[in-house]
């Protein structure tokens, strides 16, 4: 198990090498101009000095090394001064966003929170939502709740959460007037009062973003006890006479998270990109709609660490998965 | 012993085909769905021949109809038999756009679904048939399985609108790109199924029986292999044409999508989203729209997965 972590862990670094460069090249193709916005009047000599202050005046491949330095092993340094005071980084370039002249990571550090306290509680509200319709729909074959919970799911998988976003919006908060339609990010929890307008204005996108984790776990949850319920194990454990809440709930349960719990570790990051329509419709200042405010702003450092950081995201959790996976199964070895 | 003397069978074989359809009749949803996808690729294809107003004719006079309906509970609603699906802010009839909107969002979910099927296959079938391709094209799926989708489709399609759009027009660059693009993110799910059925299906004796006789490899892939592979391909196709009219909703309801005189059923309900207290159908008629569309497309996809299944359709 230690050797095949050891290994996926090493190959995951020219994945991520690999899938960095994918994106530099795609930013670098792109025919956008950092200096379309500035005006006409500006004499051409100007403009290619502001172009080489931006970093733009060396080669693809220098470029790309000076990104690859900066991202891996000075912002790693900085974080390290933030935490202990140190000053290893002192006076090292960063990545510098060309929208606020300001390091990029700053700023994503900022962002994150937001998304991960939106994005985080949906996930975990979706997950404890989802198991035991799961469950029940599966112990339950074909009776009305599972009829009922299929179709439910099926419809929370078809509707687009740019869809549902609205929908919630017009419902709770235009007709019943029960929620904020808009996500306030500079609220503070400081007391009751502050921590219920906080709850009250997370329901929404929390209820968005809910639904489609709802939708796909509670599928595979099913999917996953209906194959153990046959099992031969199961009438062994009923014919010694276990209760059905213990061969329920331990025996089958059990066996049947297995595959359950690296579908969650694998939608993490995937939630992450869906959270990009859903920061838009609630207006939620997270790092999907910095990825998209950036976009428009041709600010190519910015989208660059955005994207890989999602690529990060999707690469860590795929191997959590397949880590998972090796322990929780014992009859699966890598080796 | 058995009987040699008359090896004819007295019942004609039954096709393959004929029980497929038989399972697929259980499944009720699926057949709403089929039923469903059916009526509204066809309402969008035939549809602006019957209902022939212009989606892009400005009637200002006319602006801000409410649809039909409205007039059951609320007797003062501005409604009016020329637009039964009621108008927008410009005066534009409600009807031909969500025809037109379907039009585009239905072309580009075929056309990405084709693209996706294509190269999917393409790549299943070259790492399942040739060893030697099988290491590199696999380790391919990998990286791009883990490469981040949606921010890379925001970033293609913004940064690329451009050049597209002077070569190809504004709406034939934007249907290319979002195509493509769609197409090229997506395939890989298909490309490992089919790559798993190939490797099992060639090491099967009609394939040596195929090799001895000479057939060469491209025969003995598109006469024996390609037609045992593809009940997989069609339920892969079901969920690809889903998960393309998503995405290409998802783009335009982020305004990087079509021009914004060029209606889809994402650009629509973006639109309608700014003024949606007042008129909430102009929000609801594009977004049930795309939902029952992709809920069709995702039963038709149950229904065809539990039919194409040897071992579900015997019981």
């Amino acid at each position: 198990m230690l050797t095949f972590t050891i290994r996926r862990l090493v190959l995951s670094v020219p994945t991520l090498l690999f899938i960095s460069l994918i994106i530099f090249l795609l930013l670098e193709l792109a025919p956008g101009d950092p200096m379309a916005q500035v005006p006409l009047t500006v004499p051409p000599e100007v403009k290619e000095k502001m172009r080489e202050a931006l970093g733009l005046g060396q080669p693809t491949h220098v470029r790309f090394w000076k990104w690859l330095v900066q991202f891996f092993w000075i912002e790693p340094q900085v974080m390290i001064d933030h935490y202990f005071g140190t000053t290893y980084a002192e006076g090292d370039l960063r990545v510098i966003s060309w929208q606020t002249r300001s390091p990029v990571m700053d700023i994503v550090v900022q962002r994150i929170p937001q998304t991960l306290w939106v994005v985080g509680t949906a996930y975990i509200v979706g997950i404890l939502i989802a198991l035991p319709i799961g469950i029940y729909s599966a112990y339950r074959q074909y009776s009305v709740f599972d009829q009922c919970g299929t179709f439910v799911t099926m419809v929370g998988f078809s509707i687009p959460p740019f869809f549902t976003g609205p929908l919630l919006i017009v419902v709770f908060s235009v007709q019943l007037g029960w929620f904020p339609f808009i996500y306030d990010t500079t609220h503070k929890v400081t007391d009751w009062d502050s921590f219920v307008y906080q709850f009250r204005q997370m329901i929404l996108p929390v209820m968005v973003l809910a639904l489609q984790t709802t939708a796909q776990i509670s599928r595979f949850m099913r999917a996953s006890m209906l194959d153990n319920l046959n099992q031969d194990y199961v009438r062994t454990a009923r014919a010694k006479g276990l209760s059905e809440a213990v061969v329920v709930t331990v025996h089958v349960l059990r066996n049947s998270m297995i595959p359950v719990v690296t579908v969650i570790a694998l939608g993490m990051p995937a939630i992450f990109g869906g959270a990009i329509i859903t920061e838009q419709v609630f207006s939620v200042n997270g790092i999907g709609s910095l990825l998209i405010g950036a976009l428009f702003a041709n600010d190519l450092p910015m989208v660059q660490t955005l994207t890989f950081i999602f690529a990060i995201l999707i690469v860590f959790f795929n191997l959590i998965a397949d880590i998972l996976y090796g322990i929780l199964d014992p009859r699966i070895r890598y080796d | 012993m058995t009987d040699l003397s008359n090896p004819v069978p007295l019942t004609k074989p039954r096709s393959q085909w004929l029980s497929v359809w038989d399972q697929f009749k259980q499944h009720k949803g699926a057949l709403m769905g089929g039923g469903f996808l059916a009526f509204i690729t066809l309402a969008v294809l035939i549809g602006p021949y019957i209902w022939t107003l212009d989606p892009q004719k400005l009637d200002i006079r006319n602006k801000d109809l409410r649809p039909i309906f409205n007039a059951i509970w609320d007797s003062d609603a501005k409604v009016s038999w020329a637009h039964p699906f009621g108008t927008d802010n410009l005066g534009r009839d409600g009807l031909s756009n969500l025809l037109a909107g379907g039009r585009t969002s239905m072309a580009v979910g075929w056309a990405a679904m084709l693209l996706t099927l294509g190269i999917g296959t393409s790549v299943g079938v070259i790492a399942g048939f040739f060893k030697k391709l099988d290491g590199p094209l696999m380790r391919l799926t990998d990286l791009f399985l883990s490469l981040p989708i949606l921010p890379l489709l925001l970033v293609a399609v913004t940064l690329f609108r451009q050049p597209l759009r002077a070569n190809f027009g504004p709406e034939g660059g934007m249907f290319i790109l979002i195509v493509a693009i769609i197409g090229i993110t997506s395939w890989m799910p298909t490309a490992r199924i089919v790559r798993g059925d190939i490797l099992a299906l060639k090491e099967r004796e009609f394939v040596l029986a195929a090799r001895s006789i000479g057939t060469r490899p491209g025969a003995i892939i598109r006469r024996h292999l390609l037609p045992n592979v593809i009940s997989p391909i069609m339920v892969s196709a079901t969920l690809g044409l889903a998960a393309a009219i998503i995405t290409e909703s998802a783009l335009s309801f982020l305004g990087v999508g079509f021009p914004s005189d060029f209606p889809t059923w994402g650009k629509m309900l973006a639109d309608a989203v700014q003024r949606m207290e007042e008129f909430p159908e102009r929000v609801m008629l594009p977004g049930i729209a795309i939902s029952l569309t992709v809920l069709s497309v995702n039963y038709l996809g149950d229904g065809l997965r539990d039919a194409l299944d040897p071992r579900i359709r015997g019981r």
